[in-house]
């Protein structure tokens, strides 16, 4: 296990410097320059000069990056363009909107998906078989901007049960805050419950087939208890995969989302920060995000490691 | 008529499956869409008729007009086209890199070039999709060109890594082997027996990659990176219709209809063609 544990470790610090190195040379070769950008473009060359000296944006590109680098180890992550204050304080202000919705999306996610592929794939080919296929194939066609209006017309606008957009901050307290994410996280979580009910009802058809379940069924199981006891659990490999990938998917993913709600989290400073050209928040926000991605696919390659002794040996 | 007996059996078991005809139909309907409208549109999606503005649907215009009084069913047309253009050039992009790029990781499993191939598909991977495109967009500036280049690139690793693992497995079979003995390349090996035996794999995932093409395009039109006006879009249509969804709620609904209907139409496709090619599944059902 340590073994491993050292083998993944160093192939996750790889992926990051490889992703750090690509986030950097993109930024490099967008046009435009930061300095003339943040100066208008009446501004005095000297000026300019100046401020590209005080930005460091004169210095060699290795150095550029691991002046990068090094400031991010220490959660220096520059100062923002437009802004001007810390680029970390700013993601911090917006993280704890993002993390809380994209936790509350993958919650509402699970709570759907999981009984409605469980009870798909024990009643396979029934009626309640169907329509949740119907309605999983319906609910990953559907673009989550467009339900995510929908939903403000049906429930914002005509009920008025909740409002068209605005966070009031935690400030106001947890569940007015909670409120104001409920709709962002249900159009969030409508595709993604869509894909999880698929795989877990085919992973839990395929755990169904297998030997093993004949097995406890002749020793006396009831279809329940059998399904309980070891068919979730063995189907759940899959499953923790699909989520791990949402995880991610669901904190970058509300780039739009944020957008339509007016949310000011991850999503809508980075989108903000794009057609500002405001290049240190852009790269600041993408590297934490791949970060985040790399670290939860390491932490569910884990997990499968630590329950299932066979996947410790090296992937061919 | 084809004369091959399997042609005909893979025909009537298609024409049996319910979801792969529903899909058909619903993909051949947005693609008739989009034909049509290089012919005809019922009016000019460009024309501007500001009296007729935010009109519900009626005889006249079957879906509504927007707030420049366009005519919602011509630019729902003309859209098609863009989507269908966008998502079929990104999904070219995505086989003709990536495919390529498995076969070759395949034919020369363990060696550094394969490392190397599949690791850069997990960096690919590990990029947030959405939030790099928008990027690309951004960075290089809106449009339908880079909208392509952006979805596209996302898929050069999907389809590396599915001909990599369907390739694997067809190295270690006998007929691979005979040609092996036989002296042919590696390369012409991939080219002549590997590829035509992943065909259908391909074409699947190329069928569901499609619709997610269409809803990427849509998303970045819709935050306004994708074709630019005065060429519709659906996802700029759903962009237009939020500040008036509750005056004019039809300049949501249908542009919605049209993007769910189409990626519905291409999944069941996807999902029938991958039963009709299995065999395995044919008997179960």
């Amino acid at each position: 296990m340590t073994a491993y544990l050292l083998r993944r470790l160093l192939s996750l610090s790889l992926s990051l410097v490889a992703a750090s190195l690509v986030i950097f040379l993109v930024m490099e070769v967008v046009p435009g320059d930061p300095a003339s950008f943040m100066m208008g473009i009446n501004a005095d060359p000297q000026a300019v000069a100046a401020l590209r000296t005080q930005l460091g944006l004169d210095q060699p590109l290795p150095l550029r990056y691991l002046g990068w680098i090094s400031g991010l180890l220490q959660g220096d992550f520059g100062i923002s363009y437009t802004y001007r204050v810390p680029v970390s304080e700013l993601i911090a202000e917006r993280v704890v909107i993002s993390l809380p919705l994209t936790l509350y999306a993958l919650a509402l996610s699970t709570l759907i998906a999981f009984p409605a592929g469980i009870l798909a794939a024990s009643r396979r080919n029934s009626a309640s078989d169907l329509s949740v296929m119907g309605a999983t194939q319906l609910g990953v066609a559907i673009p989550n901007f467009w339900f995510a209006m929908i939903l403000v017309l049906v429930f914002a606008v005509n009920l008025r049960w909740f409002s068209a957009g605005g966070f009031p901050g935690w400030e106001a307290g947890f569940w007015p805050a909670m409120k104001a994410l409920t709709l962002p996280a249900i159009a969030l979580a409508l595709p993604q419950a869509s894909i999880l009910a698929r795989v877990m009802r085919s992973s839990l058809i395929d755990t169904l087939n297998e030997d093993f379940m004949r097995t406890a069924r002749a020793k006396g199981l009831s279809r329940g208890q059998a399904l309980r006891r070891h068919a979730l659990r063995n189907a759940l490999i899959p499953v923790l995969t699909i989520i791990g990938l949402q995880f991610s998917f669901l904190l970058a993913g509300g780039i739009i989302i944020e957008n339509v709600f007016y949310l000011p989290g991850l999503g809508r400073l980075a989108f903000q920060a794009i057609t500002q050209r405001d290049l240190i928040v852009v790269r600041s926000v993408v590297i934490l995000l791949v970060f985040a991605v790399i670290v939860v696919t390491f932490l569910v390659d884990l997990a499968y490691a630590a329950a299932d002794p066979r996947l410790r040996r090296r992937r061919t | 008529m084809s004369t091959n007996p399997t042609d005909r059996s893979f025909l009537r078991m298609a024409v049996g499956h319910p979801a792969f005809v529903l899909g058909f139909v619903l993909s051949a309907l947005f693609i008739a869409l989009a034909l049509v409208s290089f012919i005809w549109t019922p009016f000019d999606p460009t024309r501007l008729d500001i009296a007729g503005k935010l009109k519900g649907p009626s005889l006249t215009h079957w879906f509504g007009t927007d707030h420049f009084g366009r005519d919602m069913f011509s630019m729902i047309m003309v859209g098609a086209r863009v989507s269908i253009a966008v998502a079929f050039v990104a999904v070219g992009i995505g086989m003709i890199v990536g495919v390529p790029l498995g076969l070759y990781a395949a034919a020369r499993r363990g060696s550094l070039l394969d490392e190397i191939i599949m690791r850069g598909n997990d960096l690919v991977f590990a990029f947030p999709s959405l939030l790099l495109a928008i990027m690309i967009t951004a960075v290089f500036g809106p449009g339908s060109v880079n909208a392509i280049i952006a979805i596209g690139i996302f898929n050069v690793p999907v389809f590396a890594r599915l001909a990599r693992g369907a390739a694997l497995s067809l190295w270690t079979r006998d007929f691979v082997l005979a040609a092996r003995v036989a002296g042919k390349t590696k390369a012409r090996i991939s080219a002549e027996h590997i590829l035509p035996n992943i065909a259908n794999l391909l074409i699947v995932q190329g069928t569901i990659q499609f619709s997610l093409a269409i809803l990427a395009e849509a998303a970045l039109a819709y935050v306004g990176l994708g074709a630019q006006p005065p060429l519709p879009s659906w996802g700029r249509m759903l962009a237009d219709a939020q500040t008036l969804i509750s005056l004019a709620p039809h300049m949501a609904l249908f542009p919605g209809f049209a993007i769910i209907v189409t990626v519905l139409g291409l999944n069941l496709l996807g999902d029938g063609l991958r039963d009709l090619f299995d065999p395995r599944l044919r008997r179960g059902r």
